[in-house]
């Protein structure tokens, strides 16, 4: 008898010991990372496998929820559709056939049984050519987005109070909320939210005093700091959230006075052209963007190489991001073409710009000759005409481009009153004459000879700064754009 | 042991063994000599860029003209008066003055540069109002890249030979006869080209 309970005490210590083994082991387990993919179709979270130390996916897996598809294994090969797109892999290799154009990838495909693993470095290059449309990859936060179909938004401090937080998202979000002492979380586990200029958001608030952006393992995070207790209140549908002291009554239902719009007294040049847009026009329907801020270049393209360390295809994405924040900041939902290092073609772009009705489309280009910027508009190929209602693709631009010239015009003005040297010509820069509505091209350079200062945070932000504030005074008349 | 039973070997004639033995050692002897030119051939250095001009430029009587010259250090264009030979030819008219822009062009002292080797292999006039440029790879694969540089050398070529030979209405530029996207990464090629568009746009870049 007493052996009987010497040995249920045993078996009891040795399970509790195991479960105490058990406990640390998992505790100290890096948690299994995930790739989300974010579009228009769904958006849903994958297992990330680990093979040879690099981060792979199953690709069949990964395109199911997009659309239809199916994958044929012949080992070494395997065969993958996609609606009428077909791929050719093979076990090992970096190169495929897509539509039977040979395709270099970082790393290696493998092949497991009849699954297909593809490096997820390599998606930036294999999906667009898969889905013909451009997909932005955040390789090291396991974040795809497929489409334009981030979601961005503006932090500012609410006009009458210097104690509550507005953000405003140009699309409704859901995130999970938590508090700490000294922070309050929001956690967007299934919204597309995308970093805004800078990660680090600062206010002059001794309440709130700033906000950081990061993400991580297929999540965004953004967490509000702030020295009092703090809660978040959902307005407009989701598309707004406040955060407040506790104490505070409930905010107002609307946007702030950030995302309201007060046009700036039109220009002399923007008068003469009401007539032919007037000003309480209302946008299209189907506009999701007022711009869209196109980073030229990108993947093989670079652009011209500013200096041995400095590619033209990284600077329009710097100078891109912040024109959106500029833009955001006085209530211009703004889209940016190309928020990575993707491969899109002109052709592409100009149908995204197209397809969003964008009330002015902005192609950000760098250069190391000249001196400050110059802001271009179409100059058209030879007499293509309409056919009915159907536009020419190479002189799409033809009924837009007294607009387009009423943009520069503007944004020229507005540089010049900060000093930066401006010039405004017409160039054969495509896709500028296959976009439909209002469309320029903006060339930034360095106001002196020292190259660096094209990527000086202070003189990006100078000129961007200036675009912003000439496309938030034209917005009437731009926003009548078809 | 009959004579029908001897056994005589086998006999070749005397002239067949010499005449054997001179082909093998002239077989020998050729195939030592092609041994050495392959490898001569092969350690001669390849020429691969010729940077000759593709045509030898035209004598005769000379004729004032007014070339549009590219300006980087101010990105303008600039009328210049310039005395080259001319020839009669409608289309050796406007070779000679993409000659003549090429000259300042590739100059040590140019106020654009080109590349070396750059160069226009021919141009076709084809009624009605229509000319066809055709650049040499060299003239774009060495070109700069920039959507002003590349706007200054599209203007000041079309330019110049609009203003010189009235009529054309509409430009083609082709490299190494084949249609290309960009002539640097922005100028699109892939249109014909407006000649009064880029007037206008040569009036912008002589106003600056």
């Amino acid at each position: 008898m007493r052996w009987i309970k010497s040995s249920g005490r045993e078996r009891w210590l040795g399970l509790a010991v195991l479960v105490a083994i058990s406990a640390v082991l998992l505790s100290g387990a890096a948690p299994e990372k995930h790739l989300t993919v974010y579009s228009v179709a769904a958006n849903y979270s994958l297992p990330v496998v680990q093979r040879e130390g690099h981060d792979y996916i199953g690709l069949l897996e990964l395109l199911e929820p997009l659309g239809k598809v199916n994958a044929r294994a012949d080992a070494p090969r395997w065969r993958l559709r996609y609606y009428r797109e077909e791929a050719d892999f093979q076990s090992g290799k970096s190169q495929c056939r897509i539509q039977g154009r040979q395709t270099e990838f970082p790393g290696k495909f493998l092949l497991e049984g009849d699954r297909g693993l593809v490096p997820v470095s390599a998606l930036s290059v294999l999906l667009p050519k898969i889905l013909g449309g451009p997909v932005t990859v955040h390789e090291d936060s396991g974040r795809l987005f497929v489409g334009n179909i981030a979601v961005h938004f503006t932090a500012s401090l609410a006009a009458d109070n210097a104690n509550r937080l507005v953000f405003n998202f140009t699309s409704p979000v859901n995130p999970s909320v938590s508090t700490e002492p000294g922070s309050l979380r929001l956690a967007f586990t299934r919204d597309p939210l995308v970093s805004p200029a800078s990660p680090t958001l600062t206010f002059g608030s001794k309440a709130i005093p700033s906000a950081n952006f990061s993400e991580g393992n297929g999540i965004a995070v953004v967490v509000v700091n702030s020295t009092i207790p703090v809660m978040a209140t959902f307005t407009n549908n989701g598309r707004t959230i406040t955060i407040a002291p506790t104490s505070t009554p409930n905010v107002a239902q609307n946007a702030p006075a950030v995302l309201t719009a007060t046009p700036a007294a039109p220009n002399s040049q923007v008068s003469q052209l009401q007539a032919a847009a007037p000003s309480n026009a209302s946008a299209p329907a189907s506009r999701r963007y007022f711009a869209v801020v196109d980073a030229s270049h990108g993947g093989d393209d670079h652009g011209e190489t500013l200096s041995n360390a400095l590619l033209e295809k990284d600077v329009t994405v710097a100078l891109a991001r912040s024109l959106r924040q500029e833009l955001e900041s006085r209530g211009i939902t703004t889209l940016v073409l190309r928020d990575s290092d993707a491969n899109l073609s002109v052709d592409q772009r100009a149908v995204f710009a197209n397809a969003d009705h964008a009330a002015i489309y902005i192609a950000v280009h760098a250069a190391s000759n000249g001196h400050g910027v110059r802001l271009y508009t179409a100059l058209l190929p030879y007499g293509e005409e309409d056919h009915g209602p159907f536009r020419n693709w190479s002189t799409a631009q033809h009924a837009a481009i007294p607009l387009s010239q009423t943009a520069a015009s503007a944004i020229a003005s507005e540089l010049q009153k900060r000093q930066i040297p401006v010039r405004t010509l017409s160039a054969p820069l495509r896709p500028l004459n296959n976009v439909a509505g209002p469309a320029i091209g903006l060339e930034v350079s360095p106001v002196g000879a020292d190259l660096a200062q094209i990527t000086a945070p202070d003189y990006q932000q100078l000129v961007t700064g200036a675009v912003a504030t000439a496309i938030a005074g034209a917005r009437d008349q731009l926003g009548g754009a078809p | 042991m009959s004579d029908d039973n001897i056994r005589v070997a086998p006999y070749i004639p005397r002239h067949l063994v010499i005449g054997f033995a001179v082909m093998l050692v002239a077989a020998i002897g050729l195939a030592s000599y092609a041994w050495r030119m392959r490898k001569a051939v092969k350690a001669e250095p390849v020429v691969v860029n010729d940077t000759r001009p593709l045509a030898p430029p035209v004598a005769g009587p000379t004729e004032q003209v007014v070339l549009f010259v590219a300006h980087d250090e101010d990105g303008s264009l600039r009328a210049e008066a310039a005395q080259i030979p001319m020839p009669s030819g409608r289309q050796q008219r406007t070779e000679e003055l993409l000659r003549a822009l090429l000259t300042i062009y590739l100059d040590k002292n140019s106020p654009h540069v080109l590349g070396a080797g750059a160069d226009v292999r021919s141009i076709f006039l084809v009624d009605p109002g229509m000319a066809v440029i055709d650049l040499n790879s060299a003239f774009a694969d060495t070109h700069r890249s920039g959507i002003l540089v590349e706007d200054l050398t599209i203007a000041s070529l079309i330019h110049t030979i609009s203003v010189n030979t009235p009529g054309i209405l509409k430009v083609k530029i082709l490299v190494d006869g084949k249609d290309r996207d960009t002539l640097a990464g922005h100028a699109d090629l892939s249109s014909f080209y407006d000649v009064s568009a880029v007037n206008q746009l040569a009036a912008q870049l002589q106003s600056q």
